[in-house]
């Protein structure tokens, strides 16, 4: 049975150091919900307090609905996936997986048959009785959560579980990780600091810095759209022009920057810190101006990515903008030294504020 | 406090606590207080005892301050226990040294062997092998004679040179592995940067590996010469009527004239002796306590 | 570049040390079945086994021995949990609180024998609890119960504290935390320190002297015989401590040796 979780201003404080501040979010149960944020931005801290670890110094936690006040880790319907795994190494891979039935009583018979049920769930089938020494870095992670599903819990919280694993490795764990999640439908609770892993794997994503919420919202709502200029820059690529804001009207506004005056979408609670950010595969290089939003450039680099094209200009007073193309063969892919023009669609420019102190853009 | 909370629950952090005060405070700490309190009371018959005859007073320590013979043997017993402090120091540095540094490690395991069978024997047994060794009829003197060194058998077990043989002999290991401890922990290559820039042997070890050798050179100086001071079985022993150690004083006020105040005035001096020594030894070698431990 | 003279110059500096250690255990070893009544090597008058037999047959020295083991027995019960229990509190803690208590915990390790016996005897008289057995107990376990918290407090560097807070998140009692996560690591720790306290209460001689009362234990009656009338029984005995506690060490050492070379045999 998965559980609903709920943050209502909830604050961790460490001495004068105040890790979370006033974080109020909702996740719904059978949901994969990533925390995103760089380090020390309160994602491991919110994570140790829902499992039990850490009390919030204000605001409530409640898991199903049940306040989780006064509930210890060892009652809680969590289950934690450590960074470092923990699995235990004085004790064989079913004694591993079958401990939590071990602290329910659960008989030895009975124990054994289930934790080999669950090695079967994660492609280990024959590695009951081997030492946690004899296993590899992937095996090791599929023993940890085979021994987090075995308690049956409501919430699998996991910190930063691929972090230690190779590229390749990462992404075949990112599809089986989101497969046990649909196929056990547990509401996971994810967080890393890797945004192609929470783009990919997530639900939701609830972006942080700082102790606070910048953005919660679906993947590709965070990336199409993102809520203040450190979601912008934190996640994807975004090229930056400062300046200041010259009129707005509804959604649109102009934006005053040394190249020119730019047309971009306004961003939720503009102040006069506002910059205009636009992505690198929204950058168009033309041969001719646009009617708006375009600048003169020079080209001085071409690095070719594998499947996309960065493509490195410069403009009048030396500032970087970089361009994106995607390695189809279809866009026409320029020499350096050639004089062109990158332009950009007012929709696909963001003016943005740049980082939340207070509330955050929380979306459905 | 907390933490151990978090981890074990009320119940086992509770029993944790209990059974480390109960250490502490009823074998360490409050044995030692009142060993101190009562030096300053007087020996008094047990009606006596509550009654106005019962005060505070200096007299037992005076006892030891008007008595040239006590003062005599107090200091004999320090300058002794420092002569044996460096004699171990001389014999189990250079061996130290080599077995931390050059012996080939796979023998290592079967040399400590035998170097700790001395110390399962007991403390007793390596007393009791020099009494024979030296005794009047004892194979040191035979051999002595028959090898034409010397005429007469020599009364080895006069003056102080039997005990500080046995001192010697009982407690050298006690400062050999503090040093070997010390002296391994030295990066190696150091001392090889040092030959490399050509340094001599003696200079190699003053200012290279002594210095890194402190803490264990501190720990065992500290054990041996509490180990020496404190020692009753080898004095006991191999002491004759013209060198009385400090210990059987104190063991004729327990045991002889059953004054227990006097005798624990005279433990105590023991007891301050040891910490001055071990104060003192802290701060020459400049290391801290937690460096001395074994 | 140390010259092969140096080596060979340390070499025989080793084999002489190991010889002053070991001759005069070896002399007093052969001074038990030497057939003359003062102990001696020299003049060897006949082999002969029968001080082993008077050994058999001191009841004294039999008595005094069960009563060392009766009390190195009861040492390690109570120092073990006591210095585990220690190990864990000092763990806990840190700064000057923890200098402090760790300087009062190694204390006892500092101190003279004969001012713990002194003071252990009169403490406890206070308490009205006379000397004997007991007494000789607790006062040994006062410096044996800080050996055992140095070993567990050395194995507990190594310890990984999320195993604990994995095994309380899958639901485990606090209880079963300490069972199955830390006492396992702790063990080999353990099992040092019951030896160490073992061999170090067998040995004891300065704290039990003033605390026995009216019991004997091996080294006191020894040290009595040696002060009253000397016969090579004391050496038979020494002999068997000798070959007991080589037959000991070199038990471990094969034990070791076997274990070593399993772990370098390759893992199919």
């Amino acid at each position: 049975m998965s559980a609903s979780v709920e943050l209502q201003d909830v604050c961790a404080d460490f001495g004068n150091f105040r890790a979370v501040d006033k974080v109020s979010l909702s996740i719904e149960a059978g949901e994969f919900f990533s925390f995103l944020g760089p380090s020390g931005c309160g994602k491991t801290t919110i994570l140790r307090m829902v499992s039990g670890f850490v009390s919030p110094t204000a605001g409530t936690i409640s898991i199903g609905g049940k306040d989780m006040r006064d509930q210890r880790p060892n009652q809680r319907p969590t289950a934690l996936i450590f960074q470092n795994l923990a699995l235990f190494p004085l004790m064989p891979v079913w004694e591993n997986i079958a401990f939590g039935l071990e602290a329910r009583g659960i008989d030895k018979k009975a124990r054994r048959q289930r934790a080999e049920e669950l090695l079967a769930l994660v492609d280990l089938p024959d590695a009951g009785d081997k030492a946690i020494s004899q296993l590899s870095g992937g095996q090791k992670q599929r023993v940890a959560i085979a021994r987090a599903l075995a308690v049956e819990p409501s919430v699998m919280l996991l910190d930063e579980p691929l972090s230690a694993l190779d590229l390749k490795l990462r992404q075949h764990m990112r599809a089986e990780l989101r497969a046990i999640q649909k196929r056990t439908n547990v509401t996971f609770i994810y967080i890393t600091h890797d945004q192609g892993e929470a783009l990919a794997m997530s639900d939701r994503v609830a972006v942080m810095s700082h102790g606070k919420l910048q953005q919660v919202a679906r993947p590709r709502e965070i990336y199409d759209n993102p809520a203040n200029g450190f979601v912008a820059a934190f996640v994807g690529e975004s090229n930056i022009f400062n300046g200041t804001l010259a009129s707005r009207t509804h959604e649109l506004g102009t934006f005053q920057t040394e190249n020119g005056v730019f047309e971009g979408r306004l961003g939720p609670g503009i102040d006069d810190s506002a910059k205009l950010y636009v992505r690198p595969e929204n950058v168009r290089l033309a041969g001719a101006a646009t009617a708006s939003n375009s600048i003169a450039v020079e080209v001085t680099d071409i690095a070719f990515e594998g499947n996309f094209i960065s493509i490195r200009t410069v403009d009048g007073s030396g500032r970087i903008i970089v361009s994106e193309a995607r390695n189809d063969g279809a866009g026409l892919v320029p020499d350096p030294g050639a004089k062109l023009y990158a332009t950009f669609d007012a929709a696909k420019a963001f003016i943005l504020a740049d980082e939340f102190t207070a509330k955050p853009v929380v979306a459905a | 406090m907390n933490d151990l909370v978090n981890r074990y629950g009320k119940t086992l952090t509770m029993t944790i606590c209990v059974l480390t005060t109960f250490w502490l405070l009823m074998l360490v700490i409050a044995p030692n207080l009142y060993l101190f309190e009562n030096s300053f009371r007087l020996y008094l018959p047990v009606r006596d005892v509550g009654g106005p005859k019962d005060v505070y007073t200096l007299k037992n320590y005076l006892t030891f301050l008007q008595s040239p013979i006590h003062i005599t043997v107090f200091a004999l017993t320090v300058m002794y226990s420092s002569i044996v402090t460096v004699i171990c120091f001389a014999m189990a540095y250079p061996l130290a040294y080599y077995l931390a540094k050059k012996a080939s490690p796979k023998h290592l395991p079967a040399i400590f062997l035998l170097l700790t069978v001395p110390l399962w024997v007991s403390e007793i047994m390596r007393s009791f092998a020099w009494f024979i060794i030296l005794s009047l009829k004892g194979p040191l003197n035979y051999l002595l004679i028959s090898g034409d060194i010397i005429e007469k058998p020599i009364r080895w077990m006069t003056g102080f040179r039997s005990v500080i043989i046995g001192l010697v002999y009982t407690y050298v290991l006690f400062m050999l592995f503090p040093i070997y401890n010390a002296v391994q922990s030295l990066d190696t290559n150091q001392i090889e940067a040092a030959e490399d820039l050509g340094a001599p042997w003696w200079r190699i070890h003053w200012r290279v590996i002594l210095p890194h050798a402190k803490p264990g050179i501190a720990s065992g100086s500290v054990m041996v010469f509490m180990l020496s001071a404190g020692s009753i079985l080898v004095p006991t022993l191999l002491a004759s009527t013209n060198s009385r150690w400090f210990t059987e004083i104190i063991q004729q006020w327990m045991f002889e004239s059953l004054d227990w105040n006097t005798g624990s005035a005279y433990a105590f001096l023991l007891l301050i002796l040891c910490t001055v020594f071990v104060t003192i030894v802290l701060r020459v070698f400049g290391v801290k306590l937690s460096d001395i431990a074994n | 570049m140390t010259t092969r003279k140096s080596d060979w110059l340390f070499r025989l500096y080793l084999y002489v040390f190991l010889a002053y250690l070991l001759l005069p255990l070896i002399v007093m070893g052969g001074a038990a079945f030497n057939d003359s009544r003062f102990p001696s090597v020299f003049p060897w008058v006949g082999f002969t086994g029968h001080w082993f037999v008077e050994l058999w047959n001191d009841t004294r020295l039999l008595n005094s021995f069960k009563n060392t083991l009766l009390v190195a027995l009861a040492v390690v019960a109570i120092s073990v949990p006591i210095g585990t229990a220690a190990a864990i509190l000092i763990n806990s803690i840190t700064g000057s609180l923890r200098s402090a208590l760790y300087g009062v915990m190694v204390a006892p390790i500092l101190t003279p024998g004969a001012v713990i016996g002194i003071s252990t005897l009169l403490f406890w008289n206070k308490l009205s609890v006379s000397p004997g057995l007991h007494l000789a107990v607790l006062g040994q376990v006062s410096y044996i119960a800080a050996f055992v918290m140095l070993l567990v407090l050395a194995r507990l560097q190594s310890f990984d504290r999320s195993l604990e807070e994995a095994a309380l998140d899958l639901g485990a009692s606090h209880a079963m935390v300490m069972r199955r996560i830390l006492m396992p690591h702790l063990y080999p720790a353990l099992g040092a320190g019951a030896v160490i306290a073992f061999f170090q209460s067998i040995e004891n001689f300065n704290i039990t002297l003033f605390t026995r009362g009216p019991y004997d234990t091996m080294t006191v009656y020894v040290f009595s015989k040696v002060r009253s009338g000397i016969t090579p029984t004391i050496n038979a005995l020494a002999v068997i401590l000798i070959v007991v506690t080589l037959a000991g060490a070199l038990a471990v050492e094969l034990r070791r040796r076997q274990a070593e070379r399993k772990a370098a045999a390759p893992v199919v």
